[in-house]
């Protein structure tokens, strides 16, 4: 597509360069957006926790990230935040298209909620706020510019409900960010998307056979991919990208142009005059075109993308070639309508894939890939051992590792073993346990944290002794309360 | 129409400041925003600004060919005034109900210049709301006059705008007033060439006022359809919308002046020079249309 990068759904690599490591917080977890963000975040080895809150099951299937349900209630959402030492917020859960809900649930979800999580977030360890707003905020009028810039207001107060919301959402994000000056606040106003996998009106209007337009109205279309929007919110997680930021695509393109591009005929059935009332007939008849949308089929809007550009980030798809994505998937979908089920949450598998202690394929651990450290400090164990022994490693790498791995524990177990006798002798000395192997103090807590889920019972206690007694990193100390907690409830069920 | 939707090139929409500019740190200028201007996808036949150089090109081969070559037999002076390369502001007096001075610039710098370049017409945002001339307007390369489009042509694109800083006021007068220029707005295309740092070229065209004469308004008739004003022209109303079309054969003479030039930054911050410059420009291009119309010896002819 486009430029020959092999688009593969649900997959985004985001840029991870030159960043500290990052722990996530996703509100909206459920929503579309929530779901696909995690989802890259996971592939990237600088997130270090990902978490996601919602008050319905996910909609998307995650391997690391911790789901909680819970809706926007501040205090619930500020423990959160706190216990597990959030530094990232990305607020996910903008309703942007009044067909999805009713307008009083909208503005509960769009203004109360963006209210109650930035609640969460002030006076907290959250030091990046990322805020998916939409170009919406602009909304469409007769004498608006051809292309809006950030700074930009809009010409006129808002006139649908959804505008309203946003306005008055990004009203709140922007006094947050005035009076926290030590968090990144980015705002992000997405134009409409578009891409084979994202249900929008948009789709719904241009998957029609014949495509109803406005009567001598031809307007400026832009839109952006979907895999871009992904990819634009993980660069807000990584890099610091402080204020507005527009994201759409390059090139703006005339309705008539677009649906040239889908193959399809379009007809200009909605009168000039009373167009609103042949929307509701529309709606009565089963096509559902929300307001905002009218204003856009009738004057378009267009986006100044530069200064996200400025800041690093490219776009994959341009317009045309997004609606291009968007042609090639409506033309293989009666072929392919039932293929794909659609994935449910299921809890207690969850649970089970993740806490359980029966589970041994490492494919399903909760940590399934090695991090770089992780793979150094393996293969360093990996050479003590076959020093020691003289074996060679076993067939698959797999394998291999498994092998490696226990021949560790064993090594440490009698370690272990060794200075609980050495420590039994001295009885009464202040002696501080061993470190479990060499240079094991000079290991980041995020590559110790995440070994420990491999380490059995004992050895998480003894792992804690040393801790304790020689450099009581508490991040590390929680980490192991955790997972000993975890073992317990496990145990007990 | 409502005073807020009049079309100005005054800056007029209150800016927002950005969030999260830190105190001590200078804002990001838009200077350096060039470099991410879109590319150009040669697949597409309209670019971002809804131009159309299928609908233009069949129009400039047909109509305005016709109109140009044989009805207003156009003759051009000083077209070396006009730039080769990078931004500049033709700003022009104005006349006609439906105006063939436009055009007829375009097509003078398109025939005449050395290197012909496309030139970008401001119009009212009333054109934007109007179904048909919605659709049309943008297709011809027209551009609504809005000071972020005009800054983004001239400074960003580098391209040439024409802008009638007379307006309305300068379609809509009436025959007995021909060739006595209206108020020049107020100098907000002074202020915009002077933020995009492009010179302007004051042009005068004599021959428009008697090709699309104007005797009276139907106000009543205009306020019906929603149009701005609804002439009465020899040939409109009695002969339907083609009318509007039904120029007279009146001789065009078009005269590029000297360009003004303003290369220092922050000249805009000064309104009084603002004002100063745009009473200089519009005295400047009254001086010259007088003098045209004065050795014009037939209003047919020439």
């Amino acid at each position: 597509m486009g430029d020959g990068q092999e688009a593969e759904v649900g997959v985004v690599r985001v840029e991870d360069r030159r960043s500290a490591p990052r722990r996530v917080l996703i509100t909206g977890l459920s929503t579309y957006w929530g779901g696909r963000l995690a989802q890259a975040l996971e592939q990237s080895e600088a997130v270090e926790a990902i978490v996601g809150v919602d008050n319905r099951d996910p909609t998307r299937e995650l391997e690391r990230t911790e789901f909680v349900r819970v809706g926007t209630q501040h205090a619930l959402l500020r423990r959160i935040v706190e216990a597990a030492e959030i530094d990232t917020v990305v607020d996910s859960r903008l309703v942007v298209d009044s067909v999805t809900t009713s307008p009083r649930k909208a503005h509960e979800n769009n203004v109360i909620g963006t209210m109650n999580i930035l609640a969460a977030c002030s006076g907290s360890s959250v030091r990046r706020f990322v805020f998916k707003s939409s170009a919406h905020y602009y909304g469409t009028a007769q004498d608006d510019p051809a292309f809006f810039t950030e700074s930009m207001g809009r010409p006129h107060p808002p006139t649908t409900r959804i505008e309203r919301d946003i306005v008055e959402a990004e009203a709140t994000v922007r006094d947050f960010a005035e009076k926290s000056p030590h968090v990144t606040t980015t705002i992000m106003r997405f134009a409409n998307v578009l891409g084979p996998d994202v249900r929008t009106s948009h789709t719904t209007l241009f998957s029609l056979p014949v495509v109803p337009t406005i009567l001598g109205f031809d307007p400026r279309y832009q839109f952006v991919h979907e895999d871009d929007v992904v990819a634009a919110l993980g660069h807000a997680v990584f890099a610091d990208i402080p204020g507005i930021h527009n994201i759409a695509a390059d090139g703006v393109l005339a309705l008539t142009e677009v649906i040239d591009l889908l193959g399809k005929r379009w007809a200009p059935v909605l009168p000039p005059w009373g167009t609103g009332l042949t929307a509701a007939v529309l709606r009565r008849l089963g096509l559902r075109i929300p307001p905002e949308m009218l204003g856009q089929l009738r004057f378009g809007r267009g986006l100044d993308n530069r200064k996200l550009k400025a800041t690093g980030f490219a776009y994959r798809y341009t317009t045309r070639e997004t609606v291009i994505a968007l042609a090639e998937y409506l033309r293989l979908y009666p072929v392919t309508r039932d293929v794909a089920e659609p994935f449910r949450y299921e809890r207690e598998v969850e649970d089970f894939l993740r806490w359980s202690p029966h589970v041994k394929n490492p494919a399903y651990r909760s940590q399934p890939l090695l991090s770089t450290p992780e793979a150094e400090e393996l293969s360093r164990l990996a050479a003590a051992h076959a020093e020691r022994t003289g074996t060679p490693g076993g067939a698959s790498s797999v394998e291999q590792a498994e092998t490696l791995v226990r021949a560790a524990r064993a090594d440490e177990v009698e370690r272990d073993a060794a200075v609980a006798r050495a420590s039994g002798r001295s009885n009464g000395q202040e002696q501080s346990p061993a470190a479990p192997m060499e240079r094991y103090d000079d290991l980041e807590p995020g590559e110790v944290i995440s070994l420990l889920g491999s380490l059995e019972t004992g050895d998480l206690l003894a792992l804690r002794d040393h801790e304790r007694a020689a450099s009581a990193r508490p991040r590390i100390l929680a980490a192991i309360d955790g997972v000993l907690a975890r073992r317990e409830a496990a145990k007990g069920a | 129409m409502p005073e807020a939707a009049r079309t100005s090139l005054r800056v007029r929409d209150p800016e927002v400041p950005d969030i999260g500019a830190r105190p001590g740190l200078p804002a990001r200028r838009d200077d350096d925003m060039r470099p991410y201007l879109p590319g150009v996808e040669p697949e597409r036949q309209l670019n971002d600004w809804g131009r159309s150089e299928r609908v233009e090109g069949f129009m400039d081969r047909t109509l305005v060919d016709f109109f140009y070559h044989h009805w207003f037999r156009v003759e051009v002076e000083g077209i070396e005034n006009v730039p080769a390369t990078g931004g500049a502001m033709v700003v022009s007096n104005h006349s006609g109900a439906l105006p063939p001075d436009a055009p007829m610039i375009a097509k003078a710098i398109k025939e005449e210049h050395p290197h012909p370049r496309p030139l970008n017409i401001t119009v009212e945002h009333f054109f934007k709301g109007y179904p048909g001339f919605s659709m049309l307007i943008p297709k011809m390369g027209c551009v609504a006059a809005h000071p972020a489009n005009v800054q983004r042509l001239l400074y960003d694109e580098q391209q040439l705008v024409l802008v009638f800083p007379e307006g309305r006021k300068g379609t809509e007068k009436l025959y007995k007033d021909r060739y006595r220029l209206r108020r020049f707005g107020r100098g907000g295309f002074v202020d915009a060439a002077m933020r995009a740092r492009v010179p302007i070229v004051p042009v005068c065209v004599v021959g428009a006022e008697e090709a699309a004469p104007i005797f009276a308004h139907l106000t009543p008739l205009a306020k019906l359809t929603g149009l701005t004003y609804f002439p009465i022209t020899p040939t409109f109303p009695h002969f339907g919308l083609l009318g509007m079309l039904g120029y007279l054969p009146a001789k065009f003479r078009i005269r590029f002046l000297e360009p003004f030039h303003f290369d220092a930054e922050g000249l805009n911050e000064d309104k009084a020079l603002v004002q100063t410059v745009a009473q200089e420009i519009r005295a400047r291009i009254q001086e010259n249309v007088w003098e045209m119309v004065k050795k014009r010896k037939s209003v047919w002819f020439g």
